[in-house]
């Protein structure tokens, strides 16, 4: 955390790149879609993982947020014809609103009783959102035609949310904010003792986990076009991915989620597609096998994640790459 | 002047009465010792001191403010700094990082309390440590970490609890010098909890000895070892 240059040169390297990647190479839409998944994995894993990884709050509900934010978009569009477009603006807002008024109970909470009451109040966010059909519609949805057709300048969007997202997390990290964030998750006994009010700044923690959370949500209607509750308050979609995307990537990494994210869209996608039709049919099913697999071998093997533990995986790949050149 | 004053403080757990009716003053610069043997409720007296669990009855008055009913954060930042007999380091962060999260009570800017962290370092000789992980300290290490955590909050009491336990000789004498330094450099006042006689019996200017929770006497070091109630309760009745 001592780094004194606050952004490298490489991670400039990597924004650019992002930037200028649709310039470059002519991607098809198929292509374009999943360059934007991956950024809205990147929102949602590093939102996560600021609550989760800095903190120690491993909250099973983000879907919470990002349903939360996807109908603050949707609710005023579908009620009062107001653009979705200043979703952009109520839905991070709206988040935050909800996990300020959710950590009130669950911050009553410790480890597993927390992810079970962050998981819970997704689901009765689910539920409720289904069935208050005066203000969502219920399942039929709420419908919107996409302002664009292309998707580019929506990849150029969700890029700057994911910019944004990282960004808060690197200055929130090197600040005093970061450090108590860190001091709670470690243990909160010994951190109320250096003076740290512990529910105040988890609140906070909360607070700008959940704003990139509700932004990323209203982005997703937007994008989209179309919300019902089991899509945007999903347990396996949301809540699970934003949490998968930062366990293989790295939990307390800044770019872990961000690296957890590619890996996932690709092999989602690989197995989906079935090897790009090269395998048979049945192969496209078993990409949550392949999730639970990868999962249990990361847990096991690479507790820090790809980034946590990337020091010990150069080291495996160097000691392998020695012995085969000694026979 | 006295700095902290425990007025009658009882704690019960459900039947079991911890501390029973304890009252003592410590008075402002003075190392005052609290022994006792396993069990008799020491620990919890620290606890109750800085709110960890709240008293059931009684009151506790730190430089003339009731602080009773006060959260544990809020009394760190009235200045009252502890350290814990099972060691709290958090774990994950290197040592510089530990101290750097204390510093930051008292220090709003990054430069700040980077600044307060390298004095620390060095004034309880954890400098050649500082980027090693606090997991992976060794005890002794362990123990001064403690130390130099609650001093980053930059207290005008600080409780310490079994901070010399585990230590070798050489340790032990380190130890002490800190502690000594803690109040002669520092103008800190302290309340010691200790096992060990020759580190209670050599900084304190004050012993209070309880058992059962119960205060058995108060006095010098010499009077407090020779007093026949504190030799019954720590090595039986049967001693003479």
């Amino acid at each position: 955390m001592h780094n004194d240059k606050f952004i490298s040169k490489s991670e400039i390297g990597i924004f650019i790149f992002a930037l200028v990647l649709p310039f470059i190479f002519d991607f098809s839409p198929y292509i374009q879609g999943l360059l934007i998944f991956v950024m809205l994995w990147v929102v949602l894993g590093t939102s996560w993982n600021l609550l989760a990884g800095y903190t120690g709050q491993v909250s099973f509900g983000h879907a919470a947020f990002f349903g939360i934010g996807a109908y603050a978009a949707g609710v005023p569009f579908f009620l009062f014809k107001v653009s979705p477009w200043w979703g952009l603006l109520f839905g991070g807002i709206t988040a935050v609103i909800l996990g300020y008024l959710l950590g009130i109970v669950v911050f009553r909470l410790r480890g597993p009783y927390f992810a079970l009451g962050t998981l819970a109040a997704a689901e009765i966010l689910r539920i409720a959102f289904g069935q208050e059909e005066w203000l969502t519609n219920g399942h039929n949805g709420i419908l919107y035609i996409t302002t664009w057709v292309s998707k580019y300048p929506y990849y150029f969007i969700i890029l700057a949310i994911a910019a944004g997202t990282i960004l808060t997390v690197k200055v929130v990290m090197r600040r005093r904010e970061g450090y108590y964030f860190l001091s709670i998750r470690e243990d909160e006994d010994a951190a109320s003792a250096i003076g740290i009010n512990a529910s105040k700044y988890k609140n906070i923690s909360m607070g700008l986990s959940s704003f990139w959370a509700g932004m990323a949500g209203a982005f997703y209607f937007i994008y989209m076009g179309f919300i019902d509750p089991e899509t945007v308050f999903a347990l396996h979609n949301i809540s699970i991915i934003s949490i998968l995307v930062g366990i293989i990537g790295g939990v307390g990494t800044i770019w872990g989620p961000a690296i957890g994210a590619i890996i996932m869209v690709l092999l989602q996608e690989t197995f989906r597609s079935a090897f790009f039709g090269f395998a048979p049919q049945w192969v496209s099913g078993m990409h949550a096998f392949v999730f639970g697999l990868l999962v249990i071998f990361v847990i096991l093997y690479l507790p820090g994640g790809v980034v946590g533990d990337w020091d010990l995986i150069k080291k495996k790949l160097h000691l392998k790459r020695k012995s085969e050149m000694k026979k | 002047m006295s700095i902290l004053s425990l007025k009658n403080v009882t704690k019960n757990f459900g039947g079991l009465t911890a501390v029973n009716n304890v009252s003592f003053d410590v008075e402002e610069g003075e190392i005052l010792g609290l022994i006792g043997p396993n069990g008799s409720g020491k620990t919890t007296i620290f606890n109750l001191i800085n709110h960890f669990f709240p008293v059931s009855s009684g009151d506790i008055i730190f430089k003339g403010n009731n602080i009773t009913h006060k959260k544990t954060h809020e009394i760190a930042m009235l200045g009252i700094g502890r350290t814990f007999q099972v060691v709290k380091p958090l774990k994950r962060l290197s040592v510089a990082d530990n101290i750097m999260a204390a510093a930051f009570s008292r220090e709003s800017t990054f430069e700040g309390a980077k600044r307060v962290t390298r004095e620390v370092l060095e004034f309880t000789h954890l400098d050649h440590v500082a980027h090693q992980k606090a997991g992976g300290l060794p005890i002794a290490g362990r123990k001064r970490l403690e130390i130099a955590k609650a001093l980053a909050t930059r207290p005008t009491l600080l409780l310490l609890d079994e901070t010399a336990a585990g230590l070798n000789p050489a340790e032990l004498d380190e130890a002490i010098d800190i502690i000594r330094a803690i109040r002669s450099d520092l103008g800190i006042t302290i309340i010691i909890v200790e096992h060990i006689m020759k580190v209670i019996m050599n900084i304190s200017d004050r012993i209070h000895a309880i058992a059962y929770g119960t205060t058995i006497t108060e006095g010098s070091p010499a009077e407090v070892a020779a007093n026949p109630t504190v030799i019954e309760a720590y090595l039986g009745s049967d001693y003479h």
